[in-house]
């Protein structure tokens, strides 16, 4: 047993290839399914292309930065589309002056904005509470809110739909930076953040240890309730963010509507990007390339002349098939 | 004490207390909540959600987790609704029999692939939604109303609506599973302790494939109901169910973790939480107050969230004992 | 009484198999590797028709693997075996359970929320009509706890029992399926004196009506105490097999360790020769009280000083250790540290005032199985390895190599997974975790438990050291040898009671058996777990 560590040695020299290919399995996929398109789709390299790629996952990778690190805990949230709801119909209903007056547009844009990030953080915080002060499971705690979180976003707006064409807003949506669009570049920062924080900061450390065994985490002196409280309320403000995003896009807010199954394309996307669904090991930008995937596997059948249809049992396919092999490079 | 009886019992009693009292006050209060017309829509409107509950309930029991329902019920729907025109028994088995493949493609995935349930059913859900609108063709389909297919969703026997009927038998059907077969307490023994199930010898990978298949055959029966009630398979139903029937199975007091559960209680889970809305319908009926139709996913939560907030303190006061 | 019938029938089918043969296992010349390092390597051991095998051996000497082949968990590469007459393989341990074999796990494996009944009937229910009879599994699952001469109600749920009783549903239920051949896989771990008593009067019992027992244990004594034979095992071999009677502990140890005699005997710990002087009290609890499982327990610890806390399984060793460390929460009493009032709410207070703690559970509470031998060594210390909330990665790697070198920790570099490496290593990893936070007491819970015997020897030698160097331990230990030659200062407790201390010379088995076994006659078997 003591030896053990000698023969491991030898093997990862010989096998440096195939070591690097499943650990960055999901990237090789990305790549080959780029090179698949260079070749087979035809006007695929263009701006416009990658733009119309990147506008599609931005939102889902939004919610996936939340959705990674509450994954990592070894938790789960429901509630990521109902939160996006919530958000969605608060902000109109502060800028377009339905709930309260603020004269200054600018203003009550950002105090739009503002209140319905951090109202969306706060629902995120009372998930971590719900977890942290009963012990129930994250999927149950946050089932509450994902029934409940989307009749509060229906109920504060009546269930009406909010139009509105407001260019101090929806540059969020619809504005580009130097040609980018803005949402693209609001998700490449939440990403690099994201990723950032996982890998060297302590709360990052104390989110894999949370994750990998909760119980010795919390004996080695890490604040578990906190830390837990602390993740689901940034899935809670990521959320909100998307929700903005996806309402500007929309040019109207549908209470209805906004977020509606995101937290399964949340999900599907932290799955096939490589991080455990069990917890204590995870990736942000795994999540961005396991959503960019997903995107990219669709838009390829689309345009080669494939029906939407198929494409979801594509999808299907590609997410058992993605926590398939992480399983077995696993074992 | 015992947390498997205490607990099951002080929950699942606790359900039915609530739904008396829901009961009692909807008596009390409006004129018509006790009528037969009243009765008749509620029963057969919830029919669906309670075939739907019931498989849940075994795959809940058995400790895992069918997100696919929903889903499933709409392509049941579809299949049945595009076969109605040859008659009620053939667009019902066609309809149990397109939610059955979805269970087994679940139950294969699940046991033979050894895939969290959770994803696996996640994917399966997609693949049902796509099917369903391949069928389809992205619109919904029209059940022929020639032969006696609608009765099955519209009809009555002796004042009560058949699918209230089917529901029932389910769920008497079920009962006796759960407490008169091996393979009733199989699911149980799987849910409260895998691993020893196997070690004890019990058919662990058949019986998990077994609830799979039931829950998405059930599934495919409530699509069946769903396309014959409203006269049309409807590929976009059925968003949410799955929620609905976890949240059915929570309230009726079955532990999410597996291995303890009711059949009975969560029937009262799903009657309960269906007549919120009907008891708000009335409310808004009386002209005292105006409430949204929006509000009843909000008290539907809070229900939810006292059920489970009683539960864990319960758990926890017995674990410090 | 449907039982006695039963068991005469078995007992005159074993009787009819036994006049033509004795042996009812053969396994010879098994081979078996794992990735090419063999763990098995011409191993063999026969258990005869009614005999108690002891089978022992160190972490990793094969007596699992050995098990696991015979109850068809794994698959053996070469190798005969013949069970009952005929050759046998096993496909699954269910396919072992119905040709006779069944396995009582040290952890025990059974349904906690279904009833006594359900958890000695699932798989093989009686039936009327097509469904469960009921009745008829209530009366066979009494009739067969009665054979211990347990009296309970079957319905009710397994987890309302203590872990005593749930152990005599695991045997009766091997019984109920009519086993040959019963494997009990450290059976004792977790039961106290009286209930090890009960199950050995059952394992007679049980060899009397003529089913073999394999006992894998690691407590010698209990060998001598109901086993036939022993079967020893070293490095994936077969070293011997003896009558128990004709061998003695030294001669076992010495086998197990494949060591001279002569070495072996010096001492059993290698806690030997404390040189340090005690001094100032660092820790005073005072009438620490918690539920039913800590009752007005008293004890302190001095600077340089190793206390050890000695008493039977539930006696509540742990769980004062966790109130001190604020894992629990205390309810009635007062802790004094250095002098200071103290009270934590949560573990990390007393991190915060120098207490460390390291669990009797290695892989439950201990290592973060994922996380790399750094991560998992500087997972206290993180707190003061970061500058605004960075993670000061040179620093850290500074001190891992610095403990990874001061306790000798094998593994490929401080990047490795602290998974892969061996139960004594990661021991070593979690001792490391709190000597890097300079700890002023440092609490101990089972430090060697599940470790093989040089591991074992080397964090002693390193326990010993920190003590000389003036750190304050409170260990926890079932060893006895532990404990006895280990402390300079022994508190005894017995069901939630401090029922005795001893200082330097009065430190001695006799003394320390005695207080914990003291008026402990009544028999809790059977009883249900009350609030």
């Amino acid at each position: 047993m003591s030896n053990a560590a000698s023969p491991k040695t030898i093997e990862t020299n010989t096998f440096n290839l195939m070591a690097f290919l499943t650990k960055h399995a999901t990237l090789v996929a990305l790549l080959a399914l780029i090179a698949f398109n260079v070749v087979f789709t035809k006007h695929f390299i263009s701006i416009q292309t990658l733009n119309v790629n990147l506008t599609q996952v931005a939102t889902i990778v939004i919610v996936g930065v939340g959705m990674t690190l509450v994954i990592a805990t070894g938790g789960i949230d429901l509630s990521v589309g109902s939160m996006m709801a919530i958000s969605g119909a608060i902000a109109p209903l502060i800028f377009l002056g339905t709930a309260v007056h603020i004269s200054e547009i600018h203003l009550a844009v950002a105090v739009g904005m503002i209140v319905a990030v951090l109202a969306a953080g706060a629902f995120g915080w009372f998930n971590g509470w719900l977890i942290t002060r009963f012990r129930i499971q994250p999927i149950i705690a946050t089932l509450v809110l994902f029934i409940a979180g989307r009749g509060i976003a229906q109920v504060s707006t009546n269930g009406n739909l909010q139009p509105f064409k407001l260019g101090e807003f929806q540059w969020i949506g619809l504005g580009r930076w130097f040609g980018v669009p803005v949402q693209v570049i609001i998700m490449v920062v939440l990403v690099a953040i994201a990723a950032w924080v996982l890998k060297r900061s302590l709360f990052g450390r104390q989110i894999l240890a949370i994750g990998g065994n909760e119980r010795a985490a919390r004996l080695a002196g890490i604040p578990v309730a906190r830390v837990k409280r602390w993740v689901y309320c940034i899935s809670g403000l990521c959320s909100g963010i998307a929700g903005l995003v996806v309402i500007a896009i929309n040019s109207s807010s549908d209470a209805n509507l906004v977020g509606l199954g995101m937290e399964l394309d949340a999900i599907a996307a932290v799955a096939v990007g490589g991080t455990l669904l069990s917890g204590g090991r995870a990736t942000v930008t795994g999540t961005l390339i396991g959503a960019l995937i997903i995107q990219l596997v669709r838009y390829t059948l689309l345009a080669n002349g494939v029906n939407d249809d198929v494409a979801k049992l594509v999808k299907a396919a590609l997410i058992v098939l993605a926590v398939w092999l992480q399983r077995h490079g696993r074992s | 004490m015992k947390k498997s009886s205490l607990l099951s019992a002080l929950s699942s009693q606790g359900v039915l207390i609530a739904l008396a009292l829901l009961i009692l006050f909807g008596w009390l209060r409006y004129e018509h909540f006790l009528g037969l017309f009243n009765i008749s829509s509620v029963l057969r409107y919830n029919s669906m959600f309670a075939l739907v509950a019931l498989g849940m309930c075994f795959v809940i029991m058995a400790g895992g987790i069918d997100l696919s329902v929903g889903s499933t019920a709409a392509l049941g729907s579809v299949v049945a609704a595009l076969l109605s025109p040859h008659g009620m028994l053939i667009g019902t088995l066609g309809g149990v029999a397109a939610g059955l493949c979805i269970g087994i493609l679940n139950g294969l995935v699940i046991v033979r692939m050894r895939i969290l349930p959770f994803i696996a059913t996640l994917a399966t859900m997609l693949a049902a939604n796509g099917s369903a609108l391949l069928l389809a063709q992205d619109q919904s389909v029209s059940v022929s109303y020639d032969g006696t297919f609608v009765d099955l969703g519209q009809g009555d026997i002796y004042n009560i609506p058949i699918p209230a009927l089917i529901a029932v038998a389910a769920y008497i059907i079920g009962s006796i599973v759960l407490n008169y077969t091996g393979t009733g307490r199989a699911v149980l023994a799987i849910g409260g302790n895998e691993d020893a199930s196997r070690l004890m010898g019990l058919p662990v990978d058949r019986v998990k494939f077994l609830v799979y298949a039931l829950s998405g055959a059930l599934s495919g029966l409530a699509g069946v109901i769903l396309a014959s009630q409203f006269g049309a398979g409807q590929p976009i139903e059925g968003v949410g169910w799955e929620l609905f029937a976890i949240a059915s199975v929570v309230v009726g007091g079955t532990l999410l973790t597996g291995g303890v559960g009711s059949v009975g209680a969560t029937l009262a889970g799903v009657l309960l939480l269906g007549l919120i809305f009907n008891v708000l319908n009335f409310e808004n009926g009386l002209g005292w107050i105006s409430l949204s139709a929006y509000w009843q996913s909000v008290i539907r939560g809070l229900f939810l969230l006292g059920v489970v907030i009683l539960q864990s303190r319960l758990s926890s006061k017995q674990s410090a004992a | 009484m449907s039982f006695t019938t039963e068991l005469k029938v078995a007992r005159d089918m074993v009787s009819a198999t036994a006049s033509q043969n004795t042996t009812l296992l053969s396994m010879q010349n098994i081979n078996k590797a794992f990735a090419g390092i063999p763990a098995l390597t011409s191993a063999s051991l026969e258990v005869g028709v009614a005999e108690v095998h002891a089978l022992i051996g160190q972490n990793g000497a094969g007596k699992s693997t050995l098990i696991k082949i015979l109850t068809g968990y794994v698959s053996r590469d070469t190798g005969d075996i013949t069970f009952d007459g005929g050759p046998f393989q096993a496909r699954s341990p269910q396919d072992a359970q119905a040709k006779g074999i069944s396995t009582i796990y040290q952890e025990i494996n059974l349904v906690p929320y279904r009833s006594i009944t359900e958890n000695i009937c699932l798989g093989r229910e009686a039936r009327r009509f097509g469904l469960l009879d009921w009745k008829t599994m209530h009366q066979e699952a009494r009739s067969l706890m009665a054979r211990f001469n347990i009296d309970i109600d079957v319905r009710k749920s397994l987890d309302s029992f203590n872990t005593a009783t749930q152990q005599m549903v695991a045997i009766a239920r091997a019984i109920g399926f009519k086993a040959k051949l019963v494997i009990m896989d450290e059976p004792t771990s977790s039961l106290d004196e009286r209930e090890v008593n009960v199950l050995f009067d059952v394992i007679r019992q049980l060899k009397q009506s003529g089913i073999s027992v394999i006992f894998v244990s690691h407590k010698l004594d209990e060998l001598y105490a109901v086993c036939d034979r022993v079967t020893i095992m070293r490095d994936g071999r077969t070293v011997k097999t003896s009558d128990m009677k004709s061998v003695s502990k030294i001669e076992l140890v010495a086998s197990m360790l494949g060591r001279d005699i002569a070495q072996v005997s010096k001492h059993a710990t290698a806690f030997g020769g404390r040189k340090g002087k005690v001094g100032d009290v660092v820790l005073e609890a005072k009438n620490l009280s918690a539920g039913h499982k800590v009752q007005d327990i008293s004890l302190s610890v001095r600077r340089g000083e190793i206390v050890g806390l000695a008493g039977l399984l539930g006696a509540g060793r742990t769980e004062t250790a966790r109130l001190v460390f604020g894992a629990d929460r205390i309810h009635n009493g007062t802790l004094t540290l250095n002098d200071k009032p103290f009270k934590p709410r949560e573990p990390i207070d007393a991190i915060d005032q120098g207490i460390g703690f390291s669990s009797e559970d290695r892989k439950l509470e201990g290592i973060i199985p994922d996380m790399s031998v750094a991560e998992n060594m500087t997972l206290a210390l993180m707190p003061q390895l970061t500058k605004a909330g960075i993670v000061d990665e040179e620093q850290q790697r500074v001190i891992v190599e610095k403990f990874i070198a001061r306790l000798g920790i094998k593994c490929s570099g401080p990047s490795q997974r602290i998974r892969e490496l061996s139960g004594g290593n990661q021991q070593k990893v979690l001792l490391a975790r709190w000597l890097a936070m300079n700890p002023k007491l440092l609490i101990l819970d089972e430090p060697t438990r599940g470790i093989d015997v040089g591991a074992k020897a080397e964090i002693q030698t390193i326990v010993k050291e920190l003590a000389d160097q003036g750190l304050g331990v409170l260990m926890i230990s079932s060893e006895l040898e532990e404990v006895i030659e280990g402390s300079d200062r022994v508190f005894v407790l017995r069901e939630g009671h401090k029922v005795a201390e001893f200082v330097g010379k009065q430190i001695n088995e006799a003394a320390v058996m005695t207080a914990m076994a003291h008026g402990a006659e009544d028999n809790t078997i059977g009883q249900e777990i009350k609030p």
